[in-house]
């Protein structure tokens, strides 16, 4: 192809976080005019790839050349890209709630006469660009009143304000309904043919072979290929996201699978942020004793707030269906009914959700079975030192005491420590969410041997994970989800990661 | 990749005992407060240290220390009592009217009044935990409304004056049961307030010794045994150097006596209940401690009905030692109760502090307006150096936390 083609071409990224390496010499190339998609599993690289182009990540912190219109460029922030026309849209929307349209379309470009805001300029502006990207809004409201929708528009009418040439979505369509996502595909097609190039990141296969007229698939932080929407297929955009073969990565392991433990039914969870939107709906599983079980999803699926609104209604609003636990139907209104009946959830963000970062090692695998460790209402401190004490060494916590603060150790360190927290309740049912997230390879081996000891001692683990190796190698099940709803059941003998994303892939966008 | 990783690690070796570190983040603020008495003891010339004075700082000071054992508690939960000044004013005044106006017997009146510290606890606690408005607005606005009762109780006077019992707590001494023995060159001392300072002293050395005991026996990590005779033999010392001078002029205060008790039975609270340890998991790390289990808004409600009755314990001390009720009592108490904690060690994001720590903070102010006052400086000079103390002492704990990182 010609060079002259190309608006952008990206050689030879290499992008280092300490010892990983998250982007392997990729080469990307976008056509001018053309809708260009990525596609690849969570974490394969395509976020960090969107980052170095925009200058999130600075010219200097990555090896390799970004030329654009045929020039170098070394960016050293997001407003040196966004001068030459590249513009970003992050999956999380960067508006001010509080703000008018207007005022978050000029924010730090503000229309201004020395020193003083033109409002009647600012808001004629406003109104040329709401009618650019369809939007039928007064430019004086405030972003709140507005839904998610309507927010993504706003944002790409923000990005028109900058003279945008190149114009980057990460996940668009992720927050929005059926309808929103069209109308924001049919505006992306007119702004192509208004000669405005886009890259679009998507997990939604459908709607990438929809929209897209070149597709370019990274897997593990390399580019496995670029390729004509007319050549594609889902099949082979799937397996060129997931063609890597199963190492000896996990410990043998003979199930013991025994009776029914937990059974969940019909059941469907709403946003908080808007009660409308339905994030689960109707997903029913039932776990069984000595049995790991893997739920799968892309991102947004509604993994993490199945788990969670299950745990005692830690996420989520109208929620609704049936927790048979043991034969017997349970309500668990709080995440103390929820442990007090045998459930655990073990959070895929330890730092926030997971550990009391001030406090020691002994106080944090306390902390979710105190009261078990005391007697009217006074801990018993000497029982409280050998139960942290037994953790550390069963579950080999490298630290030199139980006094240690979490904070010190590393990551697969606080995630034993977080799993010692709670074994120490004594579960039926543990929740694993992402449970090797961050974690070095030796770590991670090791909390998979704590998972099938789990499961060899009778408990129920369920395993919520993005990496898809990780869920053939550990589960003797494996739930798939898509948008709120379980699209599969796959059992350990049929499972591959083809078939697992096929059904993870089901259903979007229709 | 490598799977020679995976075997479980070795059952590790009983733990060497562990290396002698001087936490200066920790001890920081004991080092600064032993400096700190040493400078006025030299500036005063001794006079910091006269038996009369110690009993001075002391009593001047105990309302200050009984609400920074409460105030430590709701900064450790990452909260914050504007309204602890006006609550010592309005339940001095309630206590006032009970026992001057109606005539109830002291201990009546005092039990009312701490009852109704917890009402207004309650009251507070409810608008931040339940209702889940902050506790800066929900106490500031408390600030003024309590401060309005008391004015529109007392309108613009006092009342007093209050019954012996009352003024004996604020001002009084243990009296002198079992005579007077001679120290040689010290001269006469209180044997009571001797044998109790031999008690205390003894105490603290027999729970220290058995929790090093307890956490060799677990395979713990203690200080080496040099540095654990140092300690508590320093512990010890400072206590006893302190009893005797008391002992030598009037004995103990009674309010010395009620300081013990609170600060033995709030610092086991702390580190020893359910419900202590909850406090420090909810300022820690509060999605955290919701997902553990703990019942956070119960957690704060409680923290702040304990701020409550501290209060009005505080406005019942203060206003017994006035003999008085006044509509001014109570001015800025909280700007010295919530220094005081920060002094002491608590961090601004809530999770850190101790009692004993507050206490500290509470009683390096205590030095620096005695030693001041010595010396005949004046109060706005006092003023500025306490404010300058204050900003280094949380300079200092910012500046270890990032060194740390």
């Amino acid at each position: 192809m010609a060079l002259s083609d190309d608006i952008l071409v990206m050689r030879g990224i290499t992008k280092r976080f300490g010892a990983v390496t998250a982007l392997h010499d990729v080469t990307f190339a976008v056509r001018r005019g053309e809708i260009h998609a990525v596609c690849g599993e969570n974490g394969a690289g395509k976020s960090t790839l969107m980052k170095v182009l925009s200058g999130v990540h600075p010219h200097g912190s990555y090896e390799g050349g970004i030329f654009f219109d045929g020039e170098e460029c070394r960016f050293s922030s997001v407003r040196d890209s966004e001068r030459r026309g590249v513009v970003i849209i992050h999956q999380e929307l960067a508006l001010c709630a509080q703000l008018s349209i207007a005022e978050n379309l000029f924010l730090g470009n503000e229309q201004a006469t020395r020193g003083f805001i033109d409002w009647n300029r600012t808001n004629h502006a406003a109104a040329e660009l709401l009618a650019r990207v369809g939007l039928r809004e007064n430019p004086t409201t405030p972003i709140a009143d507005l839904g998610v929708g309507k927010q993504q528009l706003v944002e790409i009418a923000k990005a028109l304000s900058k003279e945008v040439s190149l114009l980057i979505l990460d996940e668009p369509t992720a927050a929005l309904n059926d309808d929103d996502s069209a109308h924001l595909l049919d505006l992306l097609r007119e702004l192509r043919d208004q000669g405005i190039t886009c890259v679009i990141i998507s997990h939604k296969l459908n709607e990438v072979m929809d929209i897209a007229d070149r597709i370019t698939v990274i897997r593990d932080g390399r580019t496995v290929g670029t390729m004509d929407v007319a050549d594609a297929t889902e099949d082979r955009i799937i397996s060129g996201m997931v063609g890597r073969d199963l190492e000896h990565r996990f410990p043998p392991r003979t199930p013991h699978i025994g009776d029914e433990v937990l059974r969940i039914e019909d059941w469907t969870v709403h946003s908080p942020v808007q009660p409308d939107r339905v994030v689960v709906s109707g997903a029913s599983l039932t776990l069984r004793r000595g049995e790991i079980v893997g739920l799968a999803g892309l991102m947004g699926a509604g993994r993490t707030e199945l788990a969670m609104s299950v745990f005692g209604r830690s996420y989520g609003v109208r929620i609704s269906g049936r927790i048979v636990k043991d034969g017997r139907e349970i309500v668990l209104k709080t995440v103390r009914d929820a442990i007090r009946h045998g459930i655990a959830y073990v959070s895929e963000d330890r730092k926030r959700y997971g550990l009391n970062l001030i406090e020691d090692i002994k106080r944090n695998i306390s902390a979710a079975a105190l009261p078990r460790l005391a007697s009217r209402g006074w801990v018993r401190e000497g029982e409280e030192f050998a139960v942290a004490e037994k953790y550390r060494r069963s579950l080999g916590i490298k630290a030199p005491d139980v006094l240690t603060p979490t904070s010190a150790l590393s990551g697969g360190n606080q995630q034993k420590v977080v799993l010692a927290k709670w074994m120490q309740t004594d579960p039926d049912v543990l929740i694993l969410d992402e449970p090797t997230r961050g974690v070095d390879v030796g770590a991670k081996y090791e909390i998979y041997t704590i998972v099938n000891e789990l499961a060899e001692r009778g408990k129920a683990v369920l395993v919520i994970s993005s990496e898809l190796p990780e869920l053939l190698g550990l589960c003797d099940r494996v739930y798939a989800l898509s948008a709120g709803r379980v699209t599969g059941e796959v059992s350990r003998e049929e499972a591959t990661q083809e078939r697992l994303m096929q059904h993870m892939t089901k259903g979007m966008n229709r | 990749m490598s799977v020679k990783t995976a075997a479980p690690a070795p059952a590790q070796a009983p733990a060497a005992p562990r290396r002698f570190r001087f936490n200066l983040r920790q001890s920081g603020i004991y080092v600064a407060f032993a400096l700190i008495v040493v400078l006025f003891t030299v500036i005063t010339d001794g006079a910091l240290l006269e038996p009369q004075n110690i009993s001075n700082i002391i009593v001047q000071n105990s309302y200050i220390l009984i609400l920074a054992v409460g105030m430590i508690l709701v900064i450790i939960a990452g909260h914050i009592d504007l309204s602890a000044g006006s609550v010592v004013a309005v339940t001095g005044a309630l206590c006032a009217v009970l026992t001057v106006q109606s005539g109830l017997p002291w201990f009546v009146a005092v039990l009312i009044t701490l009852a109704a510290g917890a009402l207004i606890g309650a009251w507070q606690g409810y608008w931040v935990a339940y209702f889940g408005i902050p506790a800066f607005i929900v106490t500031l606005a408390g600030m003024l409304v309590f401060r309005a009762l008391t004015l529109s109780v007392l309108g613009n006077q006092g009342i007093g004056p209050f019954p012996q019992e009352i003024r004996t707590l604020s001002n009084g001494f243990v009296s002198g049961y079992f005579g007077n023995v001679g120290l040689g060159p010290l001269g006469g001392a209180d044997l009571l307030s001797l044998l109790v300072g031999l008690g205390v002293v003894a105490g603290v050395v027999v729970t220290q010794w058995k929790a090093r005991a307890g956490r060799i026996g677990y395979g713990q990590a203690v200080d080496p045994m040099w540095v654990f005779v140092l300690k508590v033999a320093g512990a010890g010392l400072v206590v006893m150097a302190v009893v005797v001078q008391l002992a030598r002029f009037r004995n103990l205060p009674w309010v010395l006596v009620l300081l013990a008790v609170l600060v033995l039975g709030y610092s086991l609270v702390a580190n020893r209940t359910v419900f202590g340890r909850r406090i420090y998991a909810v300022g820690g790390n509060l999605q955290a401690a919701t997902l553990s289990g703990v019942n956070v808004k119960s957690v704060t409600f409680w923290i702040f009905v304990n701020m409550g009755v501290l209060g009005a314990l505080a406005g019942v001390v203060f206003a017994g030692r006035l003999n008085q009720a006044g509509p001014t009592a109570g001015f800025n108490f909280e700007l010295d109760a919530i220094a005081a904690a920060f002094i002491g060690g608590a961090a601004v994001q809530g999770g850190v502090g101790k009692v004993v720590g507050a206490i500290t903070g509470g009683l390096i102010m205590a030095v620096i307006n005695n030693g001041m006052s010595l010396i005949g400086a004046q109060s706005e000079k006092v003023m500025l150096v306490k404010g300058l103390v204050l900003l280094a002492a949380v300079a200092y704990d910012v500046w270890t936390k990032r060194r740390s990182r």
